[in-house]
């Protein structure tokens, strides 16, 4: 199990070499840089720009220099300094601009998965173990529906339930004055009264998803002679069902959990726009943007980085739940 | 309890599928008896209800499987008598029988065991639950039966897993399953079926010593009379849900009644010879469930049938001498005076 999880961690650093490359290539690859954006951003805003001055703003930043000299630059200052460089763009360290919005990005992700799992397991479970019934046909709908529906739509209704009916303002992660104050309890309430929303949201589509895989795999299980067996033995239901086909049935979403890391990170954009929430996606989708290289350089190694890890957690977890993998 | 009063008692027994095409009678009209320490074979084609029979015996039916008629007296060896067809099938009172009075080995040694469990936790299981063993006397317990069963490394084999194991292995851990709590009755459904030949000759060998040795009852089902001949005191032939003939092993090798008997023992595959899991050297078909033929249920492949007769009536279940059963017009016709069965 060690010398596994050793061979894993060994193989991952070659695969986060290969990333950052491609990563650094894919940004440079549209047309122009940093500084057309810029300029190309200060004409629409109608200024009247000098042509000398987008070539100013290339050579101050290094940008006229080769793409290997410049990831150089990059990848030597995150490995020997722990420094991401420079964004262009909000003319600030990345590292300032990331942690916070990681850290909180976490949060939001992890909390929703939770919920995500705490609801929808024990309803998969219900409809698998009562199909046809009533209350499975009522799940079912629900599902559809879930799935159906956009996830930033349900955040406009929620915000808009919330607001109307209840008479709070809810976009964002805190009230507007709460942002410069130091962490205090009442800040904490003020975060606690804000962050349902998006939790309600993300957890929403992915429980609607998440109950018809429990189902699904939960009756493909049930069926399995090692079930009956556990039956014959005088075991109840419920012993049964939670002890044996479930524990089997769940084995599959513990390889999602890596995957369900970087794409709850990078896959709220929409919703976080339209929730005001001060996350990843948002701030990614403005850095391609913007050909603000190093912002999103950074923010992909960081995803690879985050893919990688999640790999290798849902790879133990599944082996220590599946003596088929562990023992193979 | 006296020899002869039989441990398990079946009588009338109908379990029905209400599906939507139509209402399939599984098993209809089956009396069928266990004494104790007695081997009975039950042998019959594929589909012909010997598996949801036995099932009933443990209220373990699928969901929708209706219990429809007759009764299943259980005597367990306290005293007393239990109408098992009358318990719910989800309630302590059979929950209290499976795996401590009557145990249950089945077909598929690959997948009837938990993949996700050691052998050690599955045996000890039934243990723990009925006889209330704290852990480490359960593990002992455990250890012993893995030795009974003839298990190889008994100490290793408690901390594998089902996908470490042979067939055969495999097996004998599900037997050790069933034995753990010493059942007065032991099912096994077509339990070398799935097994080579050798292996199914090591596991027959087995339970017939074991069956010596504990002295419970085992009710054998199987499709091939060959693996029958060798383990069980008595038979009980079963067509279409019904019984169609019964009695001790000996007499009915020697002298087997219904044509439906003796069609089987015509089939049964030469040793050596590569195994069917469907016999197909009966003609004919099996008929549709849904629609049964009128008359007695085998009349449209019986090379004896007579006009006019077995395509018409019902056939009757006739007592023969020595325990033997028949439902067969042709013994009737014998008892008036009608032509020869031979
Ligand atoms: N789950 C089920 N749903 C519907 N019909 C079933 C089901 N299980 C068994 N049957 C019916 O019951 C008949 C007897 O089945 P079974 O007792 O399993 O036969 P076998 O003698 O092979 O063990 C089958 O031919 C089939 O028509
Ligand atoms: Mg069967």
């Amino acid at each position: 199990m060690l010398a596994y999880l050793m061979k894993r961690l060994f193989w991952s650093i070659p695969m986060l070499i290969a990333v950052s490359i491609v990563a650094f290539i894919i940004i440079q690859l549209p047309p122009g840089d940093y500084a057309t954006a810029y300029v190309a951003e200060l004409r629409h805003q109608g200024d009247t720009v000098d042509p000398l001055m987008e070539q100013e703003i290339r050579v101050h930043f290094g940008l006229d220099q080769p793409i290997y000299v410049q990831y150089w630059w990059w990848i030597s200052g995150i490995v020997l300094h722990g420094d991401f460089g420079q964004s262009l763009d909000y003319n600030m360290p990345v590292s300032n601009l990331i942690w916070t919005r990681l850290g909180l990005t976490l949060a939001i992700s992890i909390s929703s998965l939770l919920l995500t799992w705490l609801i929808a397991i024990p309803i998969g479970v219900y409809s698998a173990t009562r199909q046809y019934s009533v209350l499975d046909y009522v799940f079912t709908v629900f599902g559809f529906i879930g799935r159906g529906f956009p996830e930033f739509l349900t955040a406009l209704v929620l915000m808009w339930l919330a607001y109307s009916w209840l008479n709070m303002d809810v976009g964002g992660l805190m009230s507007p004055g709460m942002e410069q104050q130091p962490w205090s309890f009442a800040k904490a309430i003020d975060v606690a009264s804000h962050i349902w929303v998006p939790l309600v949201v993300l957890a929403t589509a992915g429980t609607a998803g998440l109950i018809r895989v429990v189902r699904a795999n939960m009756l493909d299980e049930l069926n399995k002679p090692y079930v009956e067996t556990a039956y014959a033995q005088g075991l109840s239901e419920r012993r049964v069902v939670w002890g044996y086909p479930v524990r089997v049935a769940l084995n599959p979403f513990i390889s999602t959990i890596g995957w369900a890391l970087p794409s709850l990170i990078s896959g709220d954009v929409i919703t976080a726009v339209v929730l005001n929430l001060p996350t990843t996606g948002p701030l990614l989708l403005r850095a391609l943007k913007n050909q603000d290289m190093y912002l999103a350089g950074s923010f992909i190694l960081i995803l690879s980085v985050f893919t990688i890890i999640g790999t290798l957690i849902s790879d133990i977890l599944l082996a220590l739940s599946d003596p088929r993998v562990r023992r193979g | 309890m006296t020899e002869d009063t039989p441990l398990v008692e079946i009588t009338d027994l109908g379990v029905e599928f209400r599906l939507r095409e139509g209402v399939v009678r599984a098993v209809d009209g089956v009396s069928l008896h266990v004494r104790k320490g007695e081997v009975l074979g039950i042998v019959g084609e594929s589909g012909s209800g010997k598996s949801i029979s036995v099932r009933s015996i443990m209220q373990l039916l699928p969901k929708t499987a209706v219990l429809s008629r007759g009764s299943v007296l259980f005597r367990p060896p306290g005293g007393g008598e239990i109408d098992i067809a009358k318990l719910d099938r989800k309630g302590r009172d059979i929950r209290s029988l499976r795996g401590r009075h009557i145990g249950m080995i089945f077909q598929e040694p690959m997948t009837a065991l938990s993949p996700v469990h050691t052998i050690g936790h599955q045996v000890m299981t039934p243990i723990r639950l009925h006889l209330g063993l704290a852990k480490k006397a359960a593990r002992d317990r455990a250890r012993e039966l893995l030795q009974l069963v003839q298990m190889p490394r008994p100490d290793q084999m408690l901390d594998a897993y089902p996908h470490e194991l042979s067939g055969g292995m495999r097996q004998r851990a599900m037997i050790a399953i069933a034995l753990a709590c010493n059942p007065s009755l032991l099912i096994a459904d077509e339990p070398t079926t799935a097994l080579d030949v050798t292996t199914e000759a090591q596991i027959l060998d087995l339970l017939k010593s074991l069956q010596e040795r504990l002295g419970m009852a085992i009710i054998f089902i199987t499709h091939n009379f060959g693996v029958v001949a060798d383990i069980a005191d008595r038979i009980a032939v079963m067509y279409m849900g019904r019984v169609v003939e019964s009695g001790p092993v000996d007499d009915i090798f020697e002298s087997p009644q219904h044509p439906y008997t003796r069609a089987l023992m015509a089939s049964v595959p030469r040793l050596g010879a590569e195994r069917r899991r469907r016999l197909t050297t009966i003609p004919g078909m099996v008929p549709d469930p849904f629609e049964l033929p009128r008359g007695c249920s085998f009349h449209t492949r019986c090379s004896e049938m007579v006009e006019g007769v077995c395509d018409r009536l019902d056939a009757p279940l006739i007592d023969l001498s020595g325990g033997r059963n028949v439902r067969c017009h042709l013994h009737s016709q014998n008892q008036t005076g009608g032509p020869n069965a031979g």
